[in-house]
């Protein structure tokens, strides 16, 4: 839509949209090298806190925690989105496909605390009835996870299968391969940075999860979100400012490496392609 | 594979297990049990009783004549004399309503200024409107809390300015809970409403200006109706989720801001009344049913458009 340029206003009201969002997160960051303990006073530059944080236990035992289980319900959020994604993109009509598409995309919108409880309670009725889940923890976790991260991931790489070329598919299929070589040989490289990020969306939902990790987890499974809330009801504090910058931090970091390196793989393809088309067209000649 | 033919070795390859059945079925079959069945499991424990055991619930059940027992639950929602159930109903929907209207008003122009930015420019102010949602939401909502307390920066800096004598109250009221939900969920008002605007053909505006019309006119009667199924899928994505919201309401809403996802909490948590609490996420479910539906439409509507 470049038909008219931006006006002034536009760009304006751009401006400050973007100091809405990011004015708080500065300020947090800004204020975990405040040597007060008071978090809006401001008394002096220190980075006593970064230390203090790195001190508590319970916190980096919690952190270490919801990485390991961000990691694996990322990677098994995206095995399942992508099949979910292929399903509705791919397989055109079938019989419950209206169902199937409610059932993918409603955790899109859900509220957590009825996608936590009824978790929960699917959890201690199994138990009741058949031993399994023993308890809750990092598999009840795991399982919760997965099932919100995998509506998310499914609309990703959905959204790409559904962009992409599709002629390419076609021209492999005539030529004779079956559907799963399409999809491994063809597909698969084209989409790849879909993904990416949803793994990386999922990673980054289920590390931030609160609601449902507070009603799915056990004894010995908590997550860092919820040694955050714990702390951040009892006060505010200067640690939790400098755990802040040090997760905003990170994320900055790695979405702009997945960035660049996602925009380096895309030119590169490009780049092949185009060489194939004209290498092709001037062997015709 | 052509369609009608009963030679015997097709149709024994049509009854083996094929990988296409593997592939719906995988997904299809976590969702369902980790999605659906859960749900009907709320539904069976909203009408049960609660007992002081571990799990907190009767599973032993007397139907024999107990009508009266099987609604207890649900008739104490609607309790007339206790109104706590239906205030903090219509509070939510009040506050959810609220904010997806700020939230559209603030962030509609912010994907229109997107959409019609130079195109390496879109990309990158794309990812910065989407960058904070990546970064966690508890965090980003506990910034809020210095910002807004009553010694905090806001309070500091108009009290530094001159411009009010005695901090304004901002935590702990409507404000703070309508400013928390904008801010945690402008990206998902953002994001389906540019990607709509994004696809709009530009001689539709250009042909509009050559008959005559302004550029006030050509948005209102050209552009906001194109980008309608943006615009409510926006809305949806954050008018459903905001109507159960925890976490922003319990940090920066104080006992008066009564939203149906404190009191599941609580009833949960704080009282271990796992009926009612299922018997309130039912109720908060029917609640949510149409605009779910509704948002399923669009998801559907936009997925046939673009095949």
């Amino acid at each position: 839509m470049n038909a008219n340029k931006n006006s002034i206003a536009s760009w304006t009201w751009l401006a400050f949209a973007f100091a809405f969002l990011y004015v708080p997160m500065a300020l947090l960051i800004i204020y975990s090298f405040n040597e007060s303990r008071l978090v809006t006073v401001w008394s002096g530059f220190s980075t006593k806190w970064y230390g203090e944080l790195f001190k508590d236990r319970h916190m980096l035992a919690a952190a270490i925690m919801s990485l390991k289980l961000a990691f694996v319900t990322a990677t098994t959020a995206v095995i399942i989105g992508t099949m979910a994604a292929v399903v509705m993109t791919r397989m055109g009509r079938f019989r419950g496909k209206t169902f199937f598409s409610a059932l993918i995309t409603a955790p899109l919108v859900m509220p957590e605390v009825i996608t936590g409880l009824s978790l929960l309670l699917l959890f201690v009725s199994l138990e009741q009835a058949f031993g399994w889940p023993d308890g809750r923890g990092f598999t009840t976790l795991w399982i919760a996870h997965t099932t919100f991260s995998a509506a998310f991931t499914t609309v990703v790489v959905s959204s790409r299968l559904r962009e992409m070329d599709q002629s390419i598919e076609e021209a492999a299929q005539d030529l004779g391969a079956p559907p799963w070589k399409v999809f491994f040989v063809i597909t698969l490289p084209i989409i790849a940075p879909a993904l990416v990020s949803g793994w990386l969306l999922a990673f980054t939902l289920s590390l931030d999860d609160l609601v449902i990790s507070s009603f799915v987890s056990g004894p010995g499974s908590t997550t860092l979100p919820m040694v955050v809330f714990s702390s951040v009801r009892l006060g505010v504090s200067p640690k939790i400012n400098a755990l802040a910058s040090i997760i905003i931090l990170i994320v900055t970091i790695a979405i702009t490496i997945a960035g660049v390196l996602m925009y380096k793989l895309e030119k590169k393809r490009e780049r092949e392609m185009e060489q194939a088309v004209a290498e092709g067209q001037h062997q015709v000649k | 594979m052509t369609a009608g033919s009963l030679a015997p070795q097709s149709l024994l390859k049509r009854l083996l297990p094929q990988p296409r059945w593997f592939v719906i079925g995988a997904p299809y079959l976590w969702m369902f049990l980790f999605f659906f069945i859960p749900f009907a499991i709320v539904f069976v424990i909203s009408f049960m009783k609660p007992a002081v055991a571990m799990p907190p619930v009767e599973f032993e059940y007397d139907l024999a004549g107990n009508i009266e027992l099987l609604t207890k639950n649900y008739t104490r929602l609607f309790d007339l004399d206790d109104l706590l159930y239906i205030n903090a109903y219509l509070g939510s929907l009040k506050m959810a309503a609220v904010s997806t209207i700020l939230a559209l008003m603030i962030g509609y122009p912010v994907a229109y200024a997107i959409a019609r930015a130079p195109g390496a420019v879109r990309q990158v102010l794309l990812m910065l409107v989407i960058l904070p949602s990546w970064t966690s939401l508890l965090i980003r909502i506990y910034a809020w809390i210095g910002l807004l307390k009553n010694n905090g920066f806001i309070n500091n800096f108009l009290m530094w300015l001159g411009l009010t004598d005695s901090p304004i109250q901002m935590m702990q009221t409507d404000f703070a809970v309508y400013i928390g939900i904008v801010y945690a969920y402008l990206p998902f008002m953002v994001l389906p409403i540019y990607t709509n605007l994004v696809k709009h053909d530009p001689t539709l505006l250009e042909a509009a200006a050559d008959l005559g019309a302004n550029r006030f006119t050509a948005f209102w009667k050209i552009t906001v109706p194109l980008s309608m199924n943006g615009i409510i899928a926006g809305c949806m994505l954050v008018f459903i989720p905001a109507v159960g919201e925890f976490v922003i309401p319990e940090i920066l809403g104080g006992p008066d801001q009564l939203m149906i996802g404190k009191v599941l909490w609580q009833e949960f948590f704080n009282n271990r009344d796992w009926p009612v609490a299922s018997a309130v996420a039912i109720t908060m479910l029917l609640v949510l049913i149409l605009p779910i539906t509704i948002f399923q439409r669009i998801q559907n509507k936009e997925l046939e458009d673009s095949q």
